[in-house]
């Protein structure tokens, strides 16, 4: 009963956030909302008994994502969304996707409650961290591997990208051309101021 | 007693149907990379509800590796985001057209 009350308090607040995110116009709104989406389903991940990924949720979800994406919010210093200019008829598109994904997800619902009962199995082992861990290691190996060469992937690509690549050779060949643009109009500005003064001088 | 499934399915299923919408109604480049992640976490969910009814560690697994490809999302992303404002001085997706025509 705790439960149940938990779950509708916290799904209603994920979606009440998820709403406030899509709404708002200012970034910065957007990025807390979905904080607070992210913590009302680490709640949820909490009422299904899986405490690991409660906290990994939290850790990596709200902690680490979330703060490299108000970082870069705050670096670029974003303004408000603007209102869509071009490609008007998006937004038709965007509603009727919304009402197909809405009563797929109703279909879904109707057709999950209508099974009958499948014999839950509180196992209540599953969620802990040494069931978790014992299955990374074990079982799924290759997987985890993969994940960590995705991640140093990342971490390159990512260098690579922040790197200025083309932009300073760019920046001296422009900087080289006006140096050479000023030592021509000098040239010409002292032969003239030369021309000019040379007489008077005799 | 417990919530059923079925709630969980159509709370996930209500979350990446905001985030869709939300794809789509966001201009900026930031808006519609958090409206992935909250996609993201909606199939999480669902993971975790299967995971949880059917009394298996697979699909929590899964909700781990699903959370390390959204953090090299994330930083790979974010430098393209950047990468693209240095050129345009704007993360508008609609400005990034270089390749129409």
């Amino acid at each position: 009963m705790v439960t149940t009350a938990f779950f509708f308090l916290f799904a209603g607040l994920a979606i009440a956030c998820a709403i406030s995110m899509v709404y708002h116009k200012n970034p910065l709104y957007s990025a807390i909302s979905l904080v607070g989406v992210f913590i009302s389903l680490s709640c949820i991940y909490v009422t299904l008994a899986a405490p690991f990924i409660a906290a990994v949720q939290v850790l990596i979800y709200a902690g680490a994502i979330m703060v490299l994406v108000v970082f870069v919010i705050m670096l670029l210093n974003l303004e408000e969304d603007k209102p869509l200019g071009r490609l008007k008829y998006l937004y038709a598109m965007g509603g009727v996707l919304g009402v197909v994904l809405l009563v797929q997800t109703f279909f879904i619902f109707y057709a999950v409650s209508r099974e009958p009962k499948q014999t839950v199995k509180t196992d209540e082992t599953v969620g802990e961290t040494l069931s978790i861990g014992s299955a990374m290691y074990t079982e799924y190996l290759l997987p985890v591997e993969i994940v960590g060469i995705l991640l140093l992937m990342a971490i390159v690509g990512s260098v690579i990208l922040a790197r200025r690549f083309a932009q300073p050779q760019l920046e001296l060949i422009v900087d080289n051309e006006l140096d050479m643009r000023d030592a021509q109009t000098k040239e010409e500005s002292s032969d003239e101021l030369q021309g000019l003064e040379t007489p008077r001088f005799r | 007693m417990e919530p059923s499934l079925a709630t969980y399915l159509a709370l996930s299923g209500i979350l990446f149907t905001i985030g869709t919408v939300g794809v789509i109604f966001k201009r900026n480049a930031i808006g519609m990379f958090m409206c992935i992640e909250l996609m993201l976490n909606a199939v999480n969910l669902t993971f975790v509800a299967f995971s949880r009814y059917y009394a298996d560690v697979t699909g929590q697994l899964f909700v781990f590796m699903v959370m390390s490809v959204a953090a090299a999302e994330a930083a790979v992303g974010l430098g393209i985001i950047i990468a693209f404002f240095r050129n345009r001085s704007s993360v508008d997706v609609d400005d990034a057209s270089i390749l129409k025509n």
